[in-house]
């Protein structure tokens, strides 16, 4: 089975900084591919190469086998791939649907049209359907996004996302901001997205949801992939082991002089 | 879960094709429906302010049933705010993007300046008029862009843009006239203020006509729902793929062009070019604008509300003159009237925004 995202030989230098090293990375589609490392290790630089945000050094990308090359976001959501951004990037005086098409309005046929006149009725009843068939518990079309929950502002960004990526979502944290019922309700949310078909990256933090949701899991560290886990075969003490570099210290062949504690500090992520 | 696959992979269908199938019944649970229109407008600043404008109308008009609601003072107050709601249309949609424009005061005066030089020594005709208008707009407009291009390009601030703008605008008309006004406005102008069709002025007719197709541009097109996005959160905007530079600067660029509009109004008006008499329009248009609900941190705004928020001010002014009251009085109250207004509003979206 070919992976839907390929990335392989990814180098990404800022200055005389290796943040990436080498770095191979494959996602497939239908799954959920969770990528954990401690601040520094270059997770978000590989997300943002992989994303279109910032150009890569050198290496290749194979999205659905064929090689790509992304200068920009907007190029990279052309190709369906969509990043849900941490901090969301909602606007909070408007509405959900207004939204979900922010930048992707659909106008009404015809003259009307011509004249950029939005169809309200269609994105409304398109944006209402997304959240009621993604099961989540967005139902007040009218209120403004400000005035909603954090998890129904986070489901409105995820579904904003799958309404337009047909290839890769990326995920920053998030469940970042969340309470513990929200939170489950968001996981339950990306393993949906995932079972559509998408492959789905999830960029986290907290290790036990990271073994919950994910289907596969790789882990940066130092600007290079160190370890890779299916679903099952990891426990939080491996994960933990693999960002810090206790796991390479236990085995005789790693970095002589880099304790655990020290590591991963050399890639500063911008 | 596989019922649930089976309804998203159709939802995800409908999603990529059109109207046909998104009304076929796969929610998982209905959405509730909709609150009917009127239901909606209730919550809303534009019928709140509408409320205190009639509440105000009815006051002065049992004070002084004589005087306040006759058909000559409907005329006159109309006519005092067709001037400030042309300017107050292009504010509105400034200030819904989260911009801010304090110069359209000094553009009226320099396109105004420039119209009136430009027709000053031409054929006292229809055609003449015309082509001054068109200056008029245009020398506005290029104050606009210039707006525009600092704030979008150089970031330079808003306020701080248009408060260079206030005093190089209002300078460089000074200088074209020594500091004298003109007077020498073409003729064929006063038979556009003598003519009334349908009882109103052809001045209130081109606020009128405006404002409803801004309205309309505002609230349903592509145009404005990219101006409430960008005054909403300008990051998500960008992200989003908007050109937002471009589009900014269109919005001063209109602003502009609208104050220039405004200079041929006030023109056709007093037939002078009344240098001195516009240092505080921009304050003016501004007070209307937020009166009428829309919010100075952007992202919210009618101009069904401008257009109501700039008619409370007029019609306190006009109450006040006819009922014989210190005219200096009605300027602490519309100051009580727009302080309070805001702080209503606040009051209200802050309650919203607990939920």
């Amino acid at each position: 089975m070919t992976a839907m995202l390929q990335a392989s030989g990814i180098c990404k230098n800022y200055g005389h900084v290796e943040v990436l090293r080498e770095v191979d990375f494959e996602v497939h589609a239908g799954e959920v591919t969770a990528l954990i490392g401690d601040n520094g290790a270059g997770k978000s630089t590989l997300v943002k190469i992989l994303s279109g945000a910032i150009s890569l050094d050198k290496g290749q990308i194979l999205l659905d086998g064929r090689p790509v090359s992304m200068s920009s976001p907007t190029q990279a959501r052309e190709l369906g791939i969509e990043t849900v951004y941490q901090d969301l990037a909602l606007a909070p005086e408007l509405g959900p649907a207004e939204n979900t098409f922010a930048g992707r309005e659909i106008l009404k046929g015809g003259f009307l049209g011509k004249l950029g006149v939005l169809d309200k009725k269609e994105m409304r009843a398109q944006a209402s359907n997304a959240f009621t068939s993604m099961g989540t518990d967005v139902k007040d079309m009218d209120a403004p996004v400000g005035a909603l929950s954090g998890g129904q502002k986070q489901s409105v960004a995820i579904c904003r996302s799958v309404m337009w990526a047909d290839k890769v979502i990326f995920m920053d944290e998030p469940t970042a901001a969340l309470g513990v019922r929200q939170t489950g309700k968001v996981l339950e949310l990306v393993r949906r997205v995932a079972e559509k078909g998408v492959a789905v990256v999830l960029i986290s933090h907290n290790m036990p949801e990271v073994l919950e949701v994910a289907d596969s899991i790789h882990v940066l560290r130092l600007g290079k992939r160190v370890a890779q886990y299916r679903r099952g075969e990891a426990t939080v003490e491996h994960l933990v082991g693999a960002m810090t570099g206790a796991l390479e210290l236990a085995s005789p062949s790693t970095n002589p002089g880099t304790g655990p504690g020290t590591a991963p500090s050399v890639g500063r992520m911008s | 879960m596989n019922p649930l696959k089976d309804r998203s992979t159709a939802a995800r269908a409908a999603s990529k094709t059109t109207s046909a199938e998104t009304s076929e019944p796969l929610a998982a649970y209905k959405m509730p429906p909709r609150r009917p229109a009127w239901r909606r407008a209730l919550a809303t600043s534009p019928f709140y302010m509408g409320c205190v404008l009639l509440a105000m109308l009815a006051v002065f008009s049992l004070l002084k049933p004589d005087a306040f609601p006759t058909v000559a003072n409907a005329r006159n107050i109309t006519l005092d705010v067709a001037m400030l709601q042309v300017m107050a249309v292009g504010m509105t949609f400034v200030i819904v993007a989260g911009g801010f424009d304090i110069s359209i005061g000094s553009i009226l005066v320099f396109s105004g300046v420039v119209a009136g030089k430009f027709m000053e020594n031409r054929p006292d005709t229809w055609s003449t008029v015309i082509i001054g208008t068109l200056v008029c707009i245009l020398s506005g407009l290029a104050w606009g862009l210039w707006n525009g291009w600092c704030i979008a390009k150089l970031k330079v601030p808003p306020l701080i843009t248009t408060l260079g703008t206030l005093g190089a605008a209002l300078g460089a008309a000074q200088l074209m006239t020594n500091g004298a006004d003109l007077r020498t406005v073409p003729t064929t102008l006063f038979s556009v203020t003598r003519s009334r069709p349908l009882g109103l002025s052809w001045l209130v007719w081109i606020a009128i006509v405006l404002s409803i197709v801004c309205g309309l541009i505002l609230a349903f097109t592509r145009y404005g729902r990219h101006t409430y996005l960008i005054g909403s959160n300008i990051e998500s905007a960008r992200r989003a793929g908007i050109n937002v530079d471009r589009h900014v600067i269109s919005l001063y660029a209109l602003n502009g062009a609208l104050a220039g509009l405004a200079g041929m109004v006030s023109l056709t008006r007093f037939s002078t070019t009344t240098i001195s008499g516009h240092s505080t329009d921009a304050l003016q248009v501004i007070t209307g604008v937020v009166l009428g609900g829309t919010s100075v941190f952007g992202g919210l705004g009618t101009l069904i509300g401008t257009s109501i928020g700039i008619l409370i001010p007029a019609v306190l002014t006009n109450g006040f003159v006819v009922l014989n009251f210190q005219p200096f009085g009605q300027q602490i109250v519309i100051g009580a009237v727009l302080v309070g207004a805001v702080y209503l509003d606040q009051l209200r979206r802050r309650r919203r925004d607990r939920i």
